[in-house]
């Protein structure tokens, strides 16, 4: 399998917005059936990196390969028929329409003739519920429902399913656990973990190392545009990736300055102002 | 159809709303119902702006507003009074004239919203001013009048400007066509459902393929040309067209759109709804003289109305939203 080239990969990408360096030689790759997890605190420069795969944002140089070849990625829906897609934090940005529909938006399925061609309530339901109940969603079993009553996880969920339906073979992830309960999270990790199964390649992104850790294959750690770390799963422990993406040993350094701040002040934390 | 399918339709609000609205007026007013029902003066009002109305409302379903149609409307009756009236050319070339102009103001309004950020409620304020202003100084320089006559040929008079029985205008029935088509083209079309994805989020609608910016302009062609041609049929009816304000119909249209459920910030909404939305507004404002209330009090009574349906819509989308939703099992 590793002979085969990566679906897609990054080579020395740099992206400035006029003076100001955003990203710096950005070097990264995801094969088929593997988990690239980017992680990151805020401002490490991990949405620009998305805007640069999901063909919003060029590179200022660099180059994007695909299966080998390099690619340019003109708009948002050159980089969808590549085959790259990207499934943003809130999933569904059609909350108020049906799930059939909004499954389906650009690509309604029609019966009919002419001019009477109409719209296939029906099939299109039937496809979207089946879609996302392969996925392991079986709560989601009626295409009328409206996007804007699933709970989060599920419109996660049917986005990527959407995703996976329409012949993705990138599956770009942003924050997809972020805003979700911990039981919510499950059903999308699951979700990963099935889109990883049938081959796809899914780039992760999150602050949230237990996440990361329990679907990625192989990890990247993005600090102030450039990538700090880049290793595979069970090279590193979940204090040392936390660390990482803190900027080195903060982490521990804070946590050494409260201890001691306790130790002098009768076992009371620092008052947060 | 199951309860949960209806409540998520967007008119449900606006048809509880209509009989509400009847049933207040029956019982508070002592309206006959059958008197009500057969009466002229709602419907006529009901048919020249829901005309307007179902366009208007397409484009907020849309995420847009276009609050032009309300200088469109004697726009329209003006051009074709000044056309085939003033200059006599034949009725047809006066109505296609007014059109001519609903596609250039919707074309302009499509084009300033999909170049500039800056809101079509704006720009649209723009456009009906300027329009406005066109209209008056054309009307004065051509025939220095600002009242033309016009005598339509009798079979225009049948399409468009007939009474049937003593006092329905034969707009009524281009209303409820109007209404067919237009529900035809938001329910069942491809097309549709991209007018709806576009109001949901315009650049996720794009991004899936969607022609935004072409759809954009022809919405708005869409609402100038249907304001026209309710100018055009009022003044084959009335045998005369005036340069009047028309900023009633803009407010009435939108309320008329709101009422029948179609969400102000767009993604939401249905023809049908509109077109309830419409009788509704029509039957509040109208149903009035038909009570024995003091007609001091018709605003007051039509600003509640209108709150309280505006309120149901709200409940109603709440429920549109959890209906179907799956029972929670304890565990």
């Amino acid at each position: 399998m590793s002979t085969k080239p990566p679906i897609l990969a990054l080579r020395g990408v740099n992206k400035s917005f006029g003076p100001i360096d955003v990203l710096h030689d950005i070097s990264l790759e995801v094969r088929a059936g593997e988990v690239l997890c980017l992680l990151g605190d805020n401002g490490a420069g991990k949405s620009t990196l998305i805007k640069i795969m999901s063909g919003v944002h060029q590179p200022s140089s660099g180059v994007i390969e695909m299966d080998g070849a390099p690619v340019t990625l003109p708009t948002p829906r050159a980089a969808q028929e590549s085959g790259i897609s990207t499934v943003h934090q809130f999933g569904g940005t059609f909350p108020l329409m049906s799930i059939g529909r909004s499954f389906f938006v650009g690509v309604e399925p029609t019966k009919g003739f002419g001019p009477f061609k109409v719209y296939d309530r029906k099939r299109a339901n039937a496809i979207a519920v089946k879609a996302v109940q392969d996925m392991g969603i079986t709560r989601i079993d009626d295409g009328d429902r409206l996007v804007g009553g699933l709970s989060g996880g599920e419109r996660q969920s049917l986005a990527i399913a959407r995703a996976v339906h329409f012949g993705a073979r990138v599956l770009i992830l942003d924050e997809p656990t972020a805003a979700l309960g911990v039981k919510q999270a499950t059903h999308v990790l699951r979700i990963v973990n099935e889109a990883k199964r049938r081959g796809l390649a899914v780039v992760f992104i999150t602050h949230q190392v237990m996440h990361a850790m329990a679907v990625g294959d192989h990890f990247a750690v993005l600090i102030r545009g450039a990538v700090a770390a880049d290793f595979k799963k069970g090279e590193k422990t979940r204090e040392e990736i936390t660390d990482l993406m803190a900027g080195g040993a903060s982490m521990a350094n804070l946590e050494a300055e409260i201890e001691g701040y306790m130790a002098s002040h009768d076992g009371h934390p620092p008052k947060v102002a | 159809m199951t309860i949960s399918s209806l409540v998520r339709l967007p008119g449900m609000g606006a048809l509880v709303s209509l009989i509400g609205v009847v049933a207040f007026y029956v019982i508070f007013g002592g309206v006959d119902v059958v008197t009500l029902g057969g009466a002229a003066s709602w419907m006529n009002f009901a048919a020249n702006l829901g005309i307007v109305a179902i366009p208007v409302g397409m484009l907020m379903i849309a995420g847009e507003i276009d609050i032009s149609v309300g200088a469109m409307i004697p726009a329209g009756s003006m051009t074709v009074a000044v056309v085939s009236g003033y200059y006599g050319f034949p009725i047809v070339v006066g109505m296609l004239a007014a059109l001519t102009l609903g596609v250039i103001v919707g074309t302009i309004n499509g084009i300033l919203t999909n170049r500039t950020t800056v809101p079509s409620l704006i720009i649209t304020l723009g456009t009906l001013v300027a329009m406005q202003g066109v209209i008056l100084t054309a009307a004065k320089l051509l025939t220095g009048e600002a009242s033309v006559a016009i005598t339509a040929p009798d079979w225009a008079k049948t399409i468009f400007g007939q009474l049937i029985t003593a006092s329905h205008q034969i707009i009524i029935l281009w209303w409820i066509a109007f209404a067919l088509v237009l529900g035809f083209f938001m329910h069942q079309t491809r097309v549709g459902n991209w007018i709806f994805a576009m109001g949901g989020d315009r650049v996720s609608a794009r991004n899936a393929g969607i022609p935004v910016a072409k759809l954009t302009i022809g919405l708005f062609i869409l609402s100038s040309c249907a304001a026209a041609f309710v100018g055009v049929c009022q003044a084959i009816l009335f045998n005369s067209a005036q340069v009047s304000g028309g900023m009633g119909i803009i407010f009435n249209a939108i309320v008329s759109v709101v009422v029948g459920g179609v969400l102000l910030t767009g993604g939401f909404g249905s023809v049908f709804g509109i077109f309830i939305g419409t009788l509704t507004f029509a039957v509040v404002n109208q149903g009035i003289y038909f009570t024995q209330i003091d007609r001091n009090w018709s605003n007051l009574i039509i600003g509640i109305m209108l709150l309280l349906a505006v309120g149901m819509n709200e409940t109603f989308r709440k429920l549109a939203l959890s209906a179907g939703r799956k029972p929670t099992i304890a565990r």
